[in-house]
């Protein structure tokens, strides 16, 4: 027992144990229910049934089983590798966008630390730099998939996905400057307990939406076409070209895109609760003291799920409701409306948080 | 190279020579692509995501239809014409066998014609249902389509009471109908009819103010009246240009002078145009109905003239007159008098025109088919070029070509 | 329907200035005809759109007639029906073309419309339009032979494509070509 709990404490095995816990069975679940949940949602909205077909035996789960069975199809889906492309290119592809996606999560805290532990893979300084260095990375995977596939419409998708997603990074970085000066950090535990003071006694809350509210909507807009959802998703597109940059693809690598996508919008959702929606903070729990440390670990992640999960059927919603943008109203709408409004939200915020602060 | 942009030099500019290697991209569109609902290829040269040149290549869905009907008896045409535009499958056939009447001077009764009306104006409804709904799930609005399909299968269901199919209607006959509408449909129609109006209404406040969906179709495809009279567009297309022509105004035909209506016209000719002249048709269409069925007399729904339908078998077993007349028409089918007509009717897309010519016998000498949408996809070049590749989108789905009508 | 003579005002007024060329007009069943020499067809057509008194703006419709089975002499007619929005009137022009020339002039710079509808006939009836720049198959493909609507074309004849057929042979029946 004392053994357990010796190897329990070394530094490494707690990041092995928080990376399986965190990624695998939050990470990952949380994209492959989006997929079945998009698709139940998308038929609720649209006077269908969706997916009930799937079965074992009588049971059906009311679609749940549709995961398994789309799993299973996609391994046994043949790889196919189109004539002309570049082969090595073209195989790492899809796993830029799934790499990029799950490390979103590694700085994410989904509950307070326990005396020494914390409910988070690893609190570097950089913090949010991280997160715009690895959503960078997410770029390659569609330029790669679209340059290597040997296809115009691949071509023209992976062109419009790297214009569009470099473009947006910056507007992603320029609305969250707000955030940084607010709470006077980048280190995503400090921006999280910074959102655990309140306003007027203990009436308000100062989360990031109340602080920075222009810079959510901006934060949200700009990760939503980085991720490449409705309404910006020009790059694939399906009615002009077809599936852009990932139009060749087939089987597992065609499902590794596919997950990135939904990992990438869980992705979205959990930054948008960090950072603007207090985090794991459950509000004005504070003022329940003897309250239990299980107990409140337990609120802690209910909440940060739940408002996650708001985001993650908020993005679902805006999909299925929306007709998309033109690939050059997307980018007009990024240089020309969101460009000049995130840098008067930072300068504003540069005022305002030194003439009060 | 022959770009049909070349010959548009008016319209459009031509792209640019010199090193066309390496900065014009030519694409196919089609015929196998999400866009191009029935088969077409747009074969469209790009210069980054610009569109600088396009030539449309259809037949692919050439079936043979005149072939087919210049060797068919007169009456066997109609259930070819049931799969020329296969969304309004009925008013083909209305067209059909009205030219026929008009080929032999009679007219059908006016039980029979009201019913063509009302049957004719919800196949418009479906028509442009299905239009408007393509549209607007290519750019992107996936949730309209399918609410335009559920108004769709509510108006369908009606067609099916009525003539046994959905599509494949074979419902007119020469001088009337095969089947009368049946108990209760009034009811049922006027249920269906608000059905329709509420997903409007619903569709209306989601769609025609969302800007998104207004920045993707405004001033997308623009035409001008001359353009598009000279290009010879009908219908909707023709009337979001701005020119308030409507066969069913100008040559009117079966009951419409009876009837009351508007005819909705657009401005520039752009997409947004083209979206809100086919959703007013249709509470248009909807008020026609309502008309017409307020109106509908009483009495048969076929013709008593001779040779025109088979008679009772009353009549067959117990009069001479009548065996003779089933003996021909069996044998010999009908036999319009020598003669030539054009028949205008407005279809669900633009004028479908019907071009007979009989020598006497009972087979058709000249069975043609004026499809409305073949001077759209025509026009397509001209009015793409100049646009974004996504513009190709809104546009084609404006256009409405059903392949059916469009190759024959 | 009847309509008196009088009432024809495009049949009149081409009749006017085209004494010559009219061969032959009637109206059967309200469908205003007339049948003209094959030679003036451009300057009647021009004259269809740019008069006062008739201006068609549109050219409805453009087809062909084969007589084959009725023994006519010109085997084929041309027909073009034109509406005026102006005057909400509609006439038919038909051309009567022998088989053994069966070329006649187009009339391409006056409408747009013209070109699909040239090419159309062109491919099903082989009718060759002098001056088309593009005159080229449009609804079947370029390697096929004949031209459908014809009434000597059978009916029954197949044609599928060299391409598809080759690899018909060698895939599906094993056979090389």
């Amino acid at each position: 027992m004392d053994l357990i709990l010796e190897i329990l404490s070394i530094p490494l095995v707690q990041s092995i144990l928080k990376i399986a816990f965190i990624i695998l069975l939050f990470a990952m679940p949380l994209g492959t229910v989006l997929t079945l949940m998009e698709r139940k949602w998308s038929a609720m909205i649209q006077d269908r049934v969706g997916p009930n077909r799937a079965n074992v035996g009588n049971y059906t789960g009311n679609g749940l089983l549709h995961l398994a069975a789309d799993g299973l199809k996609s391994i046994f889906k043949e790889d196919t590798i189109p004539q002309g492309a570049n082969g090595f290119l073209y195989l790492i592809a899809p796993f830029f966008g799934l790499i990029a996606g799950v490390a979103t999560f590694a700085i994410i805290p989904i509950a307070g630390p326990i005396g020494d532990f914390t409910f988070q893979v690893t609190d570097i300084e950089p913090g949010l730099l991280f997160i715009f260095a690895i959503t960078s990375l997410s770029v390659y995977g569609a330029v790669l998939a679209g340059t290597s596939s040997n296809s115009k419409f691949a071509l023209l998708g992976g062109t419009r996905a790297s214009a569009q997603m470099i473009s947006y990074e910056v507007f992603m970085g320029l609305a969250l400057m707000g955030i940084f000066m607010v709470y006077g950090s980048t280190r995503v535990s400090d921006i999280v307990n910074g959102q655990n003071e309140y306003w007027f006694g203990n009436l308000i809350p100062m989360w990031g939406v109340f602080t920075q509210p222009l810079g959510f909507f901006l934060f949200f807009t700009a990760l939503i076409a980085e991720t490449k959802r409705a309404p910006f998703d020009a790059p694939e597109g399906e009615s002009e070209i077809v599936a852009g940059y990932f139009l060749e693809y087939s089987g597992m690598r065609w499902s590794a895109f596919m997950l990135a996508e939904y990992v990438a919008v869980a992705g979205v959702a959990v930054l948008m609760t960090t950072l603007f929606f207090g985090g794991y903070h459950v509000p004005w729990l504070h003022l329940w003291e003897s309250a239990p440390q299980w107990l409140v670990t337990l609120l802690q992640i209910g909440k940060f799920s739940i408002v996650t999960i708001f985001f993650c059927w908020l993005q679902i919603q805006l999909r299925w409701t929306l007709p998309k943008f033109r690939f050059d109203q997307t980018m007009s709408l990024g240089w020309k409306k969101l460009l000049p409004l995130s840098l008067a939200n930072t300068a504003l915020t540069a005022v305002v948080v030194l003439a009060f602060m | 190279m022959s770009l049909a942009t070349q010959q548009l030099s008016s319209l459009v500019t031509p792209p640019p020579q010199g090193d066309s290697d390496t900065s014009i991209m030519k694409i196919e569109i089609g015929p196998s692509h999400p866009a191009m609902h029935g088969i077409v290829r747009f074969t469209t040269y790009l210069d980054g995501e610009l569109i600088v040149g396009m030539e449309p290549e259809i037949g692919y869905l050439h079936r043979g239809f005149e072939k087919e009907s210049e060797n068919s008896k007169w009456i066997q045409v109609v259930p070819y014409t049931d799969r020329l535009n296969y969304v309004s499958p009925l008013l083909n056939n209305i067209g059909y066998s009205m030219a026929v009447e008009k080929l032999y001077g009679i007219e059908a009764p006016r039980r029979a014609e009201f019913t063509r009306v009302i049957m004719g104006e919800i196949s418009r409804i479906t028509d442009h249902l299905t239009c408007v709904g393509a549209a607007s799930m290519e750019v992107g609005a996936f949730t309209f389509f399918l609410w335009f399909i559920k108004a769709r299968e509510y108006l369908w269901e009606l067609v099916e009471e009525v003539t046994g199919a959905r599509l494949t209607t074979n419902w007119t006959r020469f001088g009337g109908n095969a089947t009368d509408i049946p108990d209760g449909f009034f009811d049922a129609l006027q249920e269906r009819l608000d059905k329709v109006k509420d997903i409007m209404d619903e569709c209306d406040k989601l769609l025609t103010r969302n800007k998104i969906f207004i920045d993707r179709v405004k001033d997308v495809g623009t035409f001008s009246k001359e353009d598009a009279i000279s290009f010879g567009f009908t219908g909707p297309m023709l009337r979001a240009c701005g020119v308030p022509y409507d066969v069913r105004r100008a040559d009117p035909y079966s009951v419409y002078d009876e009837i009351d209506f508007e005819i909705p016209i657009g401005s520039t000719g752009d997409c947004f145009d083209r979206y809100l002249v086919r959703m007013e048709e249709i509470r248009q269409s909807i008020s026609i109905i309502e008309q017409a069925a307020d109106m509908m007399p009483a009495g048969p729904i076929m013709t008593d003239e001779r040779l025109m339908h088979y008679p009772d078998k009353k009549e067959v077993y117990g009069n001479i007159e009548g065996l003779i007349d089933h003996f021909k028409l069996v044998m010999e089918g009908h036999q319009p008098p020598e003669g030539e007509v054009y028949l205008p009717t407005e279809g669900g897309n633009g004028e479908i025109g019907f071009y007979l010519v009989s020598d006497g016998s009972g087979d058709p000498v000249r069975v043609r088919m004026r499809p409305a949408c073949f001077n759209y996809v025509e026009a397509m070049p001209a009015m793409t070029v100049g646009h974004y590749v996504a513009d190709i989108v809104p546009i084609f789905g404006s256009v409405n070509m059903i392949g059916g009508e469009l190759d024959r | 329907m009847t309509t008196t003579d009088s009432e024809l005002v495009t049949t009149s007024l081409l009749k006017k200035n085209f004494p010559k060329s009219i061969l032959e007009t009637h109206c059967h069943r309200g469908d205003e005809t007339v049948v003209i020499d094959r030679k003036d067809l451009l300057s009647i057509c021009e004259f269809l759109r740019d008069d006062e008194g008739c201006s068609y703006e549109m050219l409805v419709d453009l087809t062909a007639v084969d007589l084959l089975e009725q023994n006519r002499t010109p085997r084929f007619e041309m027909v073009y029906h034109f509406k005026s929005l102006r005057h909400g009137k509609r006439i038919r022009v038909k051309v009567r073309l022998d088989e053994q020339d069966c070329s006649i002039d187009s009339i391409y710079h006056l409408w747009k419309a013209v070109d699909w509808y040239e090419r159309e006939c062109f491919d099903m009836y082989g009718i060759h339009f002098n001056n088309h720049p593009d005159l080229r198959r449009i609804l079947m493909y370029d390697q096929f032979e004949g031209h459908p609507l014809r009434k000597d074309y059978p009916m029954d004849r197949q044609q599928p494509i060299e391409e598809l057929r080759e690899i018909e042979e060698r895939y599906h029946y094993q056979r090389d070509v």
